[in-house]
This record gives structure tokens, sequence and C-alpha cells, in this order.
């Protein structure tokens, strides 16, 4: 028997004052929508699997929540992993994980949609579900236990996961949650057996349902196969699209405490043509779909008089690469930044028109300047095809002091394919004139932040083919950086790798993975994504426990031939197009962005018929 | 430029909402409400508010009041209205009201607060009534608080039970110091009164400030 909400409450009231920032626990937000829960046919918990703080400002899950709750036959409510001294309370007083909305226990839910943007949230999707008093297989579940789907980035590699989630959205969800939806309430009507809902759900368009294919391994340890048990399941998953932007959403949830990020966030263009070769986010959202400039300006009105907010974000994964980007920083720099608002607009192309971006939305509250060369060298630029030289990353840099920004933020990534401490060597020369260009500039006062990360091969990319860097060698670079930039002034942080190593393991994982995230889980892992949380040994041990070796998942350089576990995924972008691809990388040859000429990728193929039958397709594709 | 004092009740689910944190609450409800908040000269500029005296996290109010400055001179209805239609749940307008542009400093006008505790349904009656006048008894409380040593005493003004029928949970008044440099905490008082403060419900009924009269005085200046 669950407890019902005034339980749960009441259980609550004792405990809140013992917990850091107990405002995480509680819900009661301007704009949250509450519904009478026995008015509706189909009920949803919407999971972010990190604490309140970092999941709120979510953009996919605020999105989903604003759509589902638009339907009258159905309810969304949220709910957040509880942090450490929370988790204890609630275990030590038998008190479920609940939703904010309503105090309902998960378990009370028809269906809970995890979010799954990185892996390193995998430990903490089953630590919600077991919170929940849920059986965290997907085979321990039954007709009465809630249906459990997830999606996200990382879901395009849904493999490692597959043991625990019932069905996986690939790609977008805005437009397939409510087929989700559709699929599960016929089920619920014709009271039929979970295995019906789980075989209707594959036939959606971007729906995988990882039970209904078996994987067959080589004496090696590398897939053979990876097959539909049944005919009438697709053998491959192509993810969803949508073929142009639905309204974003502008009834944003207002926390009542602060948060990582209090902002209006608003997708300006979805999708990328630059073609870095190591950037998933880059193959996995094409094509590019651009919001109107109209569109983005009353969104973003609409949006402030719902909430209040004091920032406003402009997302996307290239700015300057918007059509419009000129008119509509002059329009955003007339209406909003000068009350007292601020405008953030990463993501932006190392040139000087940037700067000039950025001085139209220039307020008393803008903060730093950022860009992300990435790498140092012509050779490691034409290995990760990002071609920026040098001497226009300096020429940037200088225009930014000059017009009196105190901080310039550069992002570096090492450990890319075939880099060399002299290629590491040249980050840290390159920051020192960066350094030298602004003093010089603006005078001894200005300040350089180095951030610096370690690069994971991807599935989906040029890149899925090569091994990682050792250990040893990514901490070797990091000394060479630190010895490098000792007393130049310039303030340098970075990842630590061993977080890298665990990423690295999961992200081309296969389904044998479920048992090693099962096991560490089991051990105690759990927040992998956080610097103080160390759970590496309990990763080992995992490890150990299954059979499995974590180098393998790492160290290899994999076969051009070589079958990959999300192989029966795709992004619409050709396996063939990512190989030539890697094989352009190896020679050092770059690849144009794909704005002015097609490189023939696959998506515009892919999604051809779709783009037939939508009016305003305008991808930026042929 | 006007300033503008509002009184305002905060209550769930603003409950476990920090000082720092309903400044922002303030900021965003005045931003919805279009009303033209002054902001504060200098590099980083600060909404120009203030609170008059800061509720410990966990407790609910029906006396929170805030000074804060509006570009430009608007009819107190047109705020008002304009205030009632942006605010978030959890805040429950009382009064608003113009204040002369050079009136002291709110903080520095409040002197005391009342606080009502509903205490936990074990403690009773008799016992409890006998430990309160112990305590108001004593010259001194000396007590420890974050690793600080403080006199509770000379912080308590009064402390009272609310008579109430057999059904409801007893209830206690508190009447303490609130002054920015010296304050007492109800938790303080529960804790030295042998009641478990976590059990409890606190809220804050009334802020005393200076016009009013307070109806003790404390026993040492502060």
């Amino acid at each position: 028997m669950l407890p019902t909400p005034a339980d749960i409450q009441s259980r609550l009231e004792r405990l809140l004052l013992r917990v850091q920032k107990p405002g995480r626990y509680v819900g009661g937000e301007l704009n949250q929508v509450v519904k009478e829960w026995d008015n509706v046919q189909t009920r949803l918990a919407l999971v972010f699997p990190d604490i309140y703080d970092i999941g709120l400002p979510n953009l996919g899950l605020a999105a989903l929540y604003e759509l589902l709750n638009q339907r009258s036959d159905v309810l969304a409510e949220r709910a957040y992993a509880p942090w450490v001294d929370m988790e204890t309370l609630l275990r030590e007083n038998d008190i479920p994980l609940y939703s904010l909305e309503t105090f309902h226990p998960l378990a009370a839910f028809d269906i809970i949609g995890i979010s799954l943007p990185y892996e390193t949230l995998y430990t903490n999707a089953l630590n919600i579900l077991d919170l929940s008093g849920i059986p965290l297989f997907s085979h321990q579940r039954t007709e009465n236990h809630p249906l459990i789907i997830a999606g996200g980035h990382a879901a395009f590699n849904p493999e490692p996961m597959s043991d625990f989630i019932d069905a996986f959205v690939i790609g977008e969800g805005e437009e397939v949650i409510h087929e989700i939806v559709n699929c599960y309430q016929t089920w619920k009507r014709n009271k039929q057996p979970r295995a019906v809902l789980l075989k209707n759900l594959a036939h959606i368009w971007g729906v995988y349902v990882p039970v209904l294919y078996e994987p067959q391994y080589r004496q090696d340890g590398t897939l053979a196969s990876i097959n539909p048990l049944f005919d009438d399941v697709p053998k491959t998953v192509t993810k969803r699209i949508v073929a142009c932007l639905p309204p974003a959403p502008t009834h944003l949830i207002v926390p009542s405490i602060d948060i990582v990020h209090n902002r209006i966030p608003i997708e300006i263009m979805r999708g990328c043509t630059r073609g870095c070769r190591f950037c998933h986010a880059g193959m996995v959202n094409r094509p590019i779909r651009e919001r109107s400039v109209e569109e983005i300006v009353n969104i973003i009105q609409t949006a402030l008089q719902n909430t209040g907010f004091e920032e406003i974000a402009l997302l996307s994964l290239s700015s300057s690469d918007y059509a419009h980007i000129d008119e509509l920083v002059e329009v955003l720099g007339k209406n909003f930044a000068d009350r007292n608002l601020k405008v953030s607009l990463p993501s932006l192309r190392i040139d000087t028109f940037s700067v000039h971006l950025m001085e139209k939305l220039r307020t008393a509250r803008s903060g730093n300047f950022t860009l992300a060369p990435e790498a140092a060298t012509e050779r490691m630029r034409n290995i990760i095809n990002k071609p920026i030289s040098s001497q226009l990353l300096i020429d940037t840099a200088r225009e930014i002091y000059a017009r009196k920004w105190p901080t310039l933020k550069l992002y570096f990534m090492i450990g890319h394919p075939h880099e060399t401490l002299e290629d590491v060597h040249a980050i840290a020369e390159l920051c020192k004139t960066v350094m030298a260009e602004g003093r010089k500039a603006a005078g001894r006062r200005v300040a350089l932040h180095v951030s610096v990360s370690t690069f994971v091969p991807k599935p989906h990319t040029p890149f899925q083919w090569v091994a990682c860097d050792s250990i040893e060698q990514i901490d070797a670079k990091i000394a060479l950086l630190q010895r490098e930039l000792k007393n130049s002034g310039i303030k340098l942080s970075w990842t630590d790798p061993k977080k890298t190593l665990l990423e690295a393991w999961l992200s081309r994982g296969d389904r044998r993975l479920g048992q090693v995230i099962f096991t560490a889980w089991k051990l105690g892992a759990k927040f992998d994504a956080w610097q103080d949380q160390s759970t590496l040994e309990f990763w080992e041990t995992a490890f150990k426990q299954s059979g499995l070796d974590p180098d393998f998942y790492t160290y290899r350089p994999r076969d051009e031939k070589e079958l990959f576990p999300w192989d029966h995924i795709h992004t619409g972008v050709n396996k063939s197009f990512l190989l030539a691809e890697y094989r352009r990388s190896l020679r050092g040859e770059l690849l144009a962005d794909c704005r002015e000429t097609c490189t023939a990728c696959g998506i515009s193929a892919t999604f051809a018929g779709l783009r037939r039958t939508s009016p305003n397709t305008d991808w930026r594709c042929p | 430029m006007m300033r503008i004092r509002i009184a305002y009740a905060k209550t769930h689910p603003l409950r476990y909402t920090s000082n720092l944190d309903m400044q922002k609450i303030w900021e965003r409800t005045l931003r919805r409400a279009s009303l033209p908040i002054a902001y504060s000269q200098g590099f980083h500029p600060q909404p120009r508010l203030v609170q008059a005296c800061p509720l410990p996290l966990g407790f609910t109010s029906q006396a929170e009041i805030i000074d804060l400055w509006l570009e430009s001179d608007l009819s107190i209805a047109e705020v008002q209205t304009a205030l009632q239609r942006s605010l978030p749940p959890g805040i429950t307008l009382k009064t608003v009201e113009a204040v002369d542009l050079r009136s002291p400093s709110l903080t520095n006008q409040v002197l005391a607060a009342v606080y009502v505790a509903e205490l936990p349904a074990h403690v009773h009656d008799e016992t409890l009534a006998e430990r309160i006048q112990l305590l108001l008894a004593a010259q001194t409380l000396p007590r420890q608080r974050r690793g600080k040593h403080y006199d509770l005493r000379p912080l308590v003004l009064d402390i009272c039970l609310i008579q109430s029928n057999n059904n409801h949970p007893l209830r206690l008044q508190m009447t303490l110091v609130a002054r920015p440099s010296a304050t007492g905490r109800p938790e303080e008082v529960l804790d030295a009164l042998e009641i478990d403060p976590f059990s409890s419900r606190i809220e804050r009924i009334r802020l005393l400030l200076e016009e009013h009269n307070v109806h003790q005085k404390p026993e040492h200046p502060l």
C-alpha cells in the first residue's frame, strides 16, 4: 500500500529543517501546474536524475511539462534526485520519492519519464527508481508498475541502460511524447498484458524498446549482431525529429530558491552545420531548424511577463550561425538589455563579429566573454575539423579586452586523437599570448580563465572508432599545462580525468554494462557527475564482479568493420559518412561547413519524406 | 523616485525560502508587475529593497515588511493592483503605503518581533508554565550558538501560553528583541524550555517598529 500525499507531507514536516536547502523538496513554485489527480486519464512524472538545482532549469523537461499539461486528459508533475542528506532521511522514515506538485509517490504514476542528457546520471536514475519502490529491472515490472521511459542525448546509445528502461525516445520528444501517451491509454483501456504495451510502443517512430532486441557477441567480446526478436519490430530505430521547432515553453517554473540557472532559456536554433568531429551534439541534432526573430521576441516577451526572470539565455550549438543573428541581437539589445536584464549569448564563433554582437547585448549585468577554441595547433584543428587560426583568436581576444570586458574564458580540450605534448604545449603558449595582448590592450587587471576538459570519443561521431587517451597521458598533459601556466596570472581549471573515464566506459558501452551499472549502484555509486563524490572504486569493483574489462570500452581502437552496440540506432547521419570523416581526420583534411555545400551526411535523404509533407522546412540543407 | 512599504504574509510554499532568495522573489514580482524598481548604482546594480527583519528558514510569518524604491511616482492604488496581479504563491499582501524618502532605514526601526509556536503534542501545560516562570525569573541565560557564547535572557521580552481547547496543540507566544545588533531566536527559547524546535511550527505574528508601543522595555539596554 502506497502512502497518501497527506501521509508524505506530514512525515516531511519534521524532516525538512534537518536538510540543506529544504526548498528543493516542497514544490509550490510560481507557474507549477497542479491538476485534480482523479480528473485525468494519464499521469506522468518527469524526472531529472540530479538535484533540483540542476534539474529545474532543464529546457527539455520544461518543454514536455508544458506540452503535456496542455492536454486535459493528462497531468505531468516533477521529481528530482534528493541530495544525500535528504535521501538518508527519506529512507529512514519510509518516505518514497514523491512528486513536487501533489506529493504523490512516483509509483502511483502511469508513466515515469527520465531525462538522460549524460551518462554520469545513470546510477542516479537507478537510485530514483529504488527510492520510489519500483523494481529496477524492466523484466521485474508488471502491469501494476509505471511504464519507465527515458530520453535525452545519452539515449542515442541506449544499450548500457537497456535492462532498466522499458522504452527509450531516440531524438526529439515534443511530438512523440503524445503518441506514447496515446498508445499507453489505448493499452490501459483494453486491459492487455504489459508485453503488448511494449510491442505497441516499438511501432512508434523514434521509440526503442530494448527487451525486443537481442545482442549476440563474438569470442573477442565485440558485437556479432543485435536483432529484433519479432518480425514486426523494426530492425533499426530512426531518431525522431520535428519538421519545425514547436512553440517554446513560456510558462517556465520560477524557483523560490537560488539554483544554477535563473533565467529564461530560449532555443533560437536546433542543429549545427559546422561538423566538429568530436561533437556528439553536432552530429545527432541535425538538421538545422531556426526560429524567426519575431517568434523569439514574442517568446521572450511572454516568458518575461510570466516569470520576471533577470536573465535571458539564447541557446543553440553555434549562435553566430543563426541566420538572423545580427537582427536578433539588435532587437533584443534595444528592447530588453537596458532593463537590468542580462541577455547571454553562448557558443559564439571566434571572430570580431562576435565581439560586436556581444557589445549590443551588454548591460550592467553582463559577465564574462567565453570562447571555445578547443585546440591550439593547426594540425590538431585539422584533425578535429575546427579550423580557427591562432591569429584570429588573438585578434578577437584583443578586441574583447580593449572593449573593457574584464574576463575572457577559453575552453580547450585535451586528449584529442593523435594529440602530442607539443599540441598541449601550444595551448599554454597561446594562452600566454592572449594574456599578453590583453594586458597591452587594457592593463594589468585583465583576467584569463582557461578551462580544460578531456575528450571522450562519443558514439555516432567520426571519432567513434578511436581509443581514449590513457589516464597517464592525460595526467602528464595537465601537469604540463599547470607547469607552463604557473605564475602567468592565468587561471587554469580542468576536469578530473577519472570522471571522464566513467563517461568513456558508459558512452560507448554495450548491453552487458547494465550489470556493471547495477553493481556500481549497489556498492554506493551515485551523483557520479559531482566532483566531490568519489565513486570510481565502486565502478572498478563492479567491472571486476561482472567479469568485464573496462579497458575494452576505453583504450581499444575499433576496427573499421566493427558492429557497434548503437548501430541499430540511426541518427540520420550515415555510418559511411562518419567513417569517411574519420579517415579524413587521419589525413588531417578539413570538411567545410555544410551550410554552403551539402556534404551528404545522410540527414537530407533520411528525412526527405518528412520534409516533403511538412511546410516551412528551411533546414539549410539542399 | 518613491519609497513604498509593503506589509505581507509569507506562508507555505515560501516557508523554506531564505531572506536572500526573497530579494529575488520581490525583484521578479516587480518585473512581472511592470513596476519600475530602482537599482543601486555601481558595477553590480542590485534592486533597491530592504527587508525589515530576517525570518529564519522554516518559519511562516503574518508580519513581514519591506521597503522598496520605484524609479517613478505612481499612485499607491496602481502599485497595489499591479502587485496583486503578480505575486507568487506564498505571499499575501496586507498593506501598501508610501513612505517618506528621508525616513530612517526600515531595519533600524525594528525593535521586537512576536512569534507563536505550535508545540508538539506531548508537551504538557503545567510543567511548561513552570519552566516559563523560571526562565523569566532568571537574571541571565547563558547559551551557546554556533560556537558563540551569549545571554538569551535580555533578548526575551515576554513569553506566555495561549489557552486553547483540548483538541488543539499547545501554543506559546514569545516577544523577542529584534534589532540589527541583537536578535532573539524563537528556537533558542524553545530549546531553553526543553522543547524540540524541529517538532514545533513557528510563525511570526507581529513586528514592533519604533513608532509602535513596545509593551515592555528590555531590562538591559542593548
